[in-house]
């Protein structure tokens, strides 16, 4: 089971989490402030590797938290 | 030898060339059917099937096999029937058994605003054509005796949709029956040879870069599946695609037989029986994005409840084997076929969990689009550039996983 280090409640498991999405990025080729809009609400990096997530404790402190995640193994980097 | 392996036909494998009129990426039921029909309905031969590992070793080996057009919104019923029929007349179109079975889905509801979703979903596939009514519990009892209608006490069953044409296939042998129709057509199909990147020259995409050597194309089709963002970014491609994995197990046979598919997208499992007898029982994907094919016991422990809560004799049976794909999981919960904006780059992908049934309509409508340069009605809704004119098909609810 995958655990998440919480700043106020420790670890504690997946389940009580709930995915807010990675910090979104717009490659800076993407000059057209219009088309860095669409960027920035729909597309993804969907990285392999390491990932910087938003992460809410929903069944706990209801805080959000920044997570870094590695996606190859599905764990954190910590 | 068994009876499959002595009707296939041969499968002849070839040398890269240097150049191919198509080039597609990925050897899954997508790739290879788009090659088929090409050459089938079009004529044209000259192509070239690239796949990484061995064909359909990707999601089109991994999934729960389920065939079905009860989708929430016109475009998509429309689509996943037509691929239904397709599927319906493939054995006899391609000559290869693939095991097809017209077998009846119930989508069962527990509570008021699940049953209010299921009338609206027979509504509109009545509409669009799909064959799917409203059912009580008494007819659902009929349809699937095993059901505990109380649902253990803690989901009972309102009702359900009954969505008639529902059906199964043999996953590898839809795989094996279009890259053989393929291959006897003159397609090439390159196992083991991994895209590195694609050649540019300017903004078009001439080619692809593999660890076997360049090769030129006229137009490169990326089919990928988990992996296709990265292919897309060698074009400079940005794609509203999440990688999550999805798991799904079976258990040993069930010899009283199971006629059905049984589908709950309020406990998110769904559950159908594999020729051999095993109990084919597939859930949610994970929340968070991974590249990560590892299964888990926390997966299995919380879809096994859900089910056998529904289909209390499950907990006799046992788990013989679980697995994970890693899916490419669209924004909108819908498929993104067609131009990508770059010339030479078409792109079929964002199948995430529903890519199985959409193989022989996704592989036709993208050959067509190849052959003809032209967008075909039927997959025109999604277009990549969808998401830009804030057209996007949410349709997470038919989705049958979350």
């Amino acid at each position: 089971m995958l655990w998440l280090s919480c700043p106020n409640c420790g670890s504690r498991p997946i389940e009580e989490f709930g995915f807010g999405g990675e910090l979104p990025t717009v490659p800076d080729r993407i000059t057209d402030p219009h088309e860095r809009d669409i960027d920035y609400v729909w597309m993804f990096d969907n990285l392999e590797g390491t990932s910087i997530e938003r992460w809410f404790h929903q069944a706990g402190c209801r805080r959000w938290h920044t997570v870094s995640r590695n996606t190859i193994t599905d764990s954190l980097d910590l | 030898m068994n009876e499959f392996v002595e009707t296939l036909l041969e499968m002849k494998w070839h040398e890269p060339k240097s150049s191919y009129d198509v080039v597609i990426i990925g050897g899954g039921g997508h790739g290879l059917a788009t090659a088929y029909y090409l050459a089938t309905q079009h004529g044209i031969t000259n192509v070239a099937v690239i796949e990484a590992n061995y064909i359909g070793s990707g999601n089109s080996g991994r999934n729960t096999t389920i065939i079905r057009a009860n989708y929430g919104i016109p475009e998509s019923v429309r689509f996943y029937q037509h691929s239904l029929e397709l599927y319906a007349g493939l054995e006899d179109e391609t000559g290869c058994w693939i095991m097809h079975a017209t077998k009846g889905l119930l989508w069962i509801a527990h509570t008021e605003t699940g049953m209010r979703a299921e009338r609206a979903r027979a509504l509109i596939n009545t509409a669009c054509g799909a064959e799917t009514r409203v059912v009580g519990p008494q007819e659902i009892k009929q349809i699937c005796p095993q059901i505990d209608l109380t649902g253990s006490g803690r989901y009972p069953v309102l009702g359900a949709s009954y969505h008639v044409g529902a059906a199964t296939a043999r996953h590898d042998r839809v795989v094996w029956a279009y890259a053989q129709g393929a291959m006897q057509r003159g397609v090439t199909v390159l196992q083991h040879t991994k895209v590195t990147g694609l050649i540019r020259d300017g903004e078009r995409v001439v080619g692809v870069e593999t660890d076997r050597g360049p090769i030129s194309a006229g137009i490169v089709m990326s089919a990928v599946g988990g992996n296709v963002t990265k292919i897309a970014a060698h074009a400079d491609v940005r794609l509203p695609v999440r990688t999550h994995a999805l798991q799904a197990f079976v258990t040993n046979a069930y010899a009283p037989g199971f006629s059905g598919i049984i589908s709950d997208s309020e406990l998110s499992c769904y559950v159908s029986q594999t020729p051999r007898g095993q109990m084919l029982i597939g859930a949610e994907f994970e929340p968070q994005p991974s590249y990560s094919m590892q299964s888990s016991f926390n997966s299995l422990a919380s879809c096994a409840k859900k089910i056998t809560s529904c289909l209390p004799f499950l907990r006799d049976l046992r788990v013989l084997r679980q697995w994970t794909g890693i899916c490419d999981v669209s924004a909108d919960f819908s498929p993104i076929m067609g131009f990508t904006g770059v010339d030479g780059f078409v792109i079929s992908t964002g199948w995430g969990t529903w890519g199985f049934k959409g193989i022989p309509a996704g592989g036709e409508q993208m050959a067509q689009l190849i052959a003809t340069g032209k967008t075909p009605d039927l997959i025109a809704p999604f277009a990549l550039d969808r998401f830009a004119r804030d057209h996007a098909m949410a349709d997470l609810g038919s989705a049958g996983t979350r």
